[in-house]
């Protein structure tokens, strides 16, 4: 079994009981190797359940700092008894099995490709730590300990970690510490050392933060001026309240009265959710609420009132692996086209598609000067992977000679010279009305917001031209927020290849790792990345430059390679489809396979691949 | 039937306080059916807005769906309004309520809206005690569609068509007692002497304000045998009291029996002034409202005026310690916690 060394490039993973403590073990696992210089892209993979089933944290570590998933586990820490069987065979030929020998492993649990390493754990613990509770806690320590050495993880760096955490309870400090030391005094004393797969100090996570990206986009809202949260629990996205409140008490007391420059309302349902923080943008403030799976169906009819009513309104979308209840704890990008069209009649929405925690925070923030400006509802169109993840990703920035953007709202001294004032008038062109905030003045500019068929002066109408009209009308806008929603992105000065691929969300560090081995092969194939709707004029140039364009996607529709094609009139038989649905995200190895897969029969544009990483490709 | 709205003013009309005449305070013509109970509340609506010198702009009416929440179009022409959808008014109205705390909140609903699909919204701000005054126009039917019994309709009671509900009815003046609203009271379509100043003492409560006010429909369950019809409802109703609102800063003119009279004095300083009919009822008592409640419906008779009350209410923005400076009129300044403090988060995440 003699390999050759591997330095920062390996996948680990931790097989726990979900409820054990594991989890805080695990992340400070990951912070160490970030705080190492070594880019690290952990994944919670945990069950819709609050203690006693199988839960794994998966970390890539890799030196060319790939955040996507790869296939192919070089270490696995493997805790948890019930799992023990698929944990150890999920191991690649080669890689390590680190378990608890304190109790003898069966013999036939034991595979000859790989190298099975036993450290007495809990042993170790009971002979330490009096309380069952703790002895529990301080096993995980104990591996981590114990990986320290294991795999040249800094144990310094490991223990400044946990004093900062400790950092107001100093007495937890030296216990932790102690179990640190056990673990990697022990596998000092009694095993050989390093593995072959190890890690080395780096410098390529200066400037960068390790966030999950519902924690970004409760900042991102708490900067984008957002008064008024409600909202409904729901996993993946009841941490993007959590995270709103927590920043938003620390941040948006008024430091004079105490008082709050906020209200949380906890609603009786999403669709309450909705009408409430749409209430709130409609006498003035910024509101948004945040939801997934199910919590999207149940807001259709609001949304279509927001749209009709043209009402700005921010909804945060963490999708999550559907249909119904689905998959609550795994991901999917399979709300894009609900979203597009959400509610009966003629609809179309703003949606906005960060792919990391950075973008979380700046496309949140951007959002609520959007819905102003707009007057309708803005989808942040994130997914479990991005938003229940801690990520590597750029360090946020804020420009504070930064205004927000109200958009076109008429005060008391405006509306004191308009005649004619008319709530839904086009008088710019742009098929944006000015809006009157209730309590504005005496006389003027109080209408009815409804979501009845209405005249531009808000009046209900039954007149099928007027109707017509504003139908049409909301579509004019709705080009005007191609002018104003993020770009799409180009890898690329000039087109190199008759191939390209079009990723968005999650689905980009993936694809960015495929780009990437392409190149190292010596192929190439131009990409672009979707980070709004509507399509903007470049979307549609991108695709008429190529003669075949591969959509990624993590659904089972193809739903965004549909929106393309009906939104854009693009031909069909150009259009293939790259997917991935099984609820874990895209790996590249998967987009490789299936994109090598497609091509044959194209003249080999893309020259065969070396096996990459020993990972295993996924087959869909 | 006409559908403009003359301009006419009263010769003889006079200005309130605020400045304002009572037709600033109308709305465009109604479409409901003529001698519909929901005009005679559109018009107490008026006369209590105006009545209360409260300036039009500062009042934010809301609805739901169906013939009464198209009732908004019909009074205050000079205030904002929002016709939402079906049974979903009380979200709106928290949601706009947080946004600014200083305007006057006035909801209306029918029974099919609130106590159909509207019940868990209901339901919730009345245990949020949102400061707003929610009436629902009740006429046990759906009009709009045509007159199917709502859940508000009694068992036994006949449609027009001759059909009987074989249903219970929900009670939403005992929900709101049973949910946390802070003043409940009913009342009648007709009775504009018992409505008007209810509505009044409604707009200066802090908290939520609940009036279920009887209102038949004229169209589809006025009919012999309905227990929401006009002639029905005239000969069951019961009154708790004799009873007035004295804005702050008025004198108090009425004078009731002795022994009788009581006065509950609200927040802001204004009172009310009541006479009780009852000796065993006391309005600022839940379990009292709820037992003279449930005492009259077990007679056969439908008790109207103020139910109950609670003095010390405190609404949604004190129990959530909201700024006092509503919070739509906050700025950068006091919403953005700038890049200084966004450096020190970003060390936090390192």
């Amino acid at each position: 079994m003699s390999e050759q060394i591997r330095v920062n490039d390996m996948v680990v993973r931790f097989a726990n009981v979900n409820g054990t403590g594991s989890s805080s073990a695990n992340e400070v696992f990951s912070k160490a190797v970030f705080r190492m210089g070594i880019p690290v892209a952990p994944k919670n993979i945990f069950p819709s359940n609050i203690q006693g089933l199988p839960t794994w944290y998966e970390v890539r570590i890799s030196g060319k700092g790939y955040l996507g998933r790869r296939k192919g586990i070089d270490v696995m820490v493997g805790i948890n008894p019930e799992s023990m069987k698929k944990d150890i065979a999920a191991v690649r030929p080669g890689g390590y099995f680190i378990y608890d020998n304190t109790k003898q492993l069966h013999d036939d649990m034991v595979r000859k490709d790989i190298h099975m390493v036993g450290i007495p754990m809990m042993q170790l613990s009971i002979e330490n730590y009096q309380a069952p509770r703790l002895q529990q806690l301080f096993k995980n320590i104990i591996y981590i300990g114990a990986l320290s050495v294991l795999i040249d993880l800094d144990l310094d760096v490991v223990k400044s970690i946990i004093s900062e955490q400790f950092e107001k309870k100093p007495k937890l400090i030296p216990p932790n510490h102690k179990a640190l030391d056990l673990g990697a005094n022990w596998v000092r004393q009694n095993l050989v050392y390093p593995f072959n797969v190890r890690l080395k100090h780096s410098n390529l996570t200066d400037d960068k933060i390790m966030i999950d990206g519902n924690a970004a986009t409760g900042l991102g809202a708490v900067y984008g001026g957002a008064t008024v949260l409600s909202w409904y629990p729901i996993t993946p996205s009841t941490s993007v309240a959590k995270s709103f409140e927590a920043f938003a008490k620390k941040y948006r007391k008024d430091p004079e009265t105490g008082k709050n420059n906020f209200a949380i309302i906890q609603a009786e349902d999403e669709l309450a959710a909705f009408g409430m923080a749409m209430g709130a943008n409609w006498n003035g403030a910024r509101g948004f609420t945040a939801t997934s799976g199910a919590g999207i169906s149940l807001m259709n009819e609001f949304i279509g009132l927001a749209y009709f009513a043209e009402v700005p309104m921010v909804l945060v979308d963490v999708q999550r692996g559907g249909p119904s209840t689905g998959m609550p704890t795994r991901t999917q990008q399979s709300d894009i086209l609900p979203c597009a069209y959400a509610s009966h009649g003629d609809t179309k929405h703003i949606m906005l598609i960060p792919a990391n925690p950075t973008e979380c925070f700046e496309f949140m923030a951007e959002a609520f000067d959007l819905a102003d400006q707009l007057q309708t509802v803005i989808f942040l169109m994130s997914d479990l992977d991005l938003g229940m993840n801690i990520h590597m990703t750029e360090a946020f920035s804020w420009d504070d000679s930064k205004k927000y953007n109200k958009g076109k709202v008429l005060n008391k001294q405006e509306l004191e010279g308009l005649e004619d004032y008319g709530r839904f008038k086009d008088v710019d062109g742009d098929g944006i009305g000015y809006r009157v905030i209730p309590g504005t003045h005496p006389s003027k500019g109080a209408y009815l917001a409804r979501g009845t068929s209405h005249d531009p002066y808000g009046r209900y109408t039954e007149d099928g031209e007027v109707h017509a009209g504003e139908i049409n009308r909301l579509i004019r806008k709705f080009n005007t927020a191609k002018y104003l929603v993020p770009k799409p992105e180009l890898y690329q000065e000039t087109f190199q290849s008759d191939y390209g691929i079009i990723f968005y969300g999650t689905t980009t560090y993936a694809a960015m790792e495929v780009i990437d081995i392409l190149k190292e092969e010596g192929g190439q194939i131009d990409a672009m990345r979707l980070k709004a709707f509507p399509f903007q004029d470049e979307v549609k140039e991108f695709i008429e430059a190529h003669k075949t364009v591969y959509v990624i996607e993590q659904n089972r529709d193809a739903q965004c390679r549909s929106l393309l094609i009906l939104e854009l009139g693009i031909d069909q038989s150009k259009m293939a489809s790259i997917l991935n649905y099984d609820g874990m995200p895209i790996t590249a190895d998967s987009i490789l396979f299936q994109l090598r897969l497609q091509m044959e029969g194209f003249n080999g544009q893309l020259p065969s691949t070396n096996n990459h990483n020993n990972a295993s490709v996924s087959h869909h | 039937m006409s559908f403009i709205k003359p301009i006419f003013r009263h010769p003889t009309q006079t200005k309130n306080k605020a400045g304002f005449y009572k037709s600033d305070y109308e709305g465009r013509i109604s479409t409901l059916c003529a001698g519909c109970g929901h005009d005679s509340i559109n018009a107490s609506i008026v006369a209590a807005c105006y009545e209360m010198n409260i300036e039009p702009h500062k009042v934010v009416k809301l609805s739901g769906i169906g013939c009464s929440s198209k009732a908004p179009a019909y009074y205050l022409n000079n205030s904002h309004g929002f016709n939402t959808v079906h049974g979903r008014m009380p979200s709106v109205a928290t949601g706009a309520n947080m946004a600014n705390r200083e305007l006057t909140y006035l909801g209306v609903s029918g029974d099919g809206d609130s106590a159909s699909i509207g019940i868990g919204q209901f339901i919730h701000v009345n245990r949020r005690n949102l400061n707003m005054v929610y009436i629902m126009m009740n006429n046990g039917c759906y009009g709009l569609t045509k007159g199917q019994d709502s859940a508000t309709a009694d068992i036994g009671s006949l449609s027009k068509s001759g059909s009987r509900n074989e249903f219970s009815p929900i009670d939403m003046v005992s929900m709101a007692l049973e949910s946390g609203a802070t003043f409940i009271a009913r009342s009648f379509s007709g009775d504009k002497k018992q409505l008007v100043p209810l509505i009044k003492a409604a707009m200066s409560h802090p908290g939520f304000a609940f009036i279920d006010v009887i209102s038949p429909c004229v169209t589809f369950n006025n009919n012999k045998g309905s227990t929401k019809a006009y002639d029905f409802i005239r000969e069951h109703i019961e009154v708790t009291s004799e009873f007035d609102f004295v804005p702050i800063r008025e004198e108090i003119s009425v004078e009731y029996e002795e022994g009788t009279q009581k006065s509950v004095t609200l927040h802001d300083g204004s009172q009310i002034q009541l006479s009780k009919l009852y000796s065993d009822w006391d309005p600022s008592d839940r379990n009292s409202a709820m037992e003279k409640l449930q005492q009259s419906k077990a007679n056969g008779d439908i008790l109207t005026g103020l139910l109950y009350i609670d003095p010390g209410s405190q609404d949604l923005h004190s129990t959530l310690n909201t700024s006092t400076l509503p919070l739509n009129q906050l700025t950068e300044e006091d919403l953005c916690p700038g890049s200084a403090t966004l450096e020190k988060i970003n060390t936090e995440y390192r």
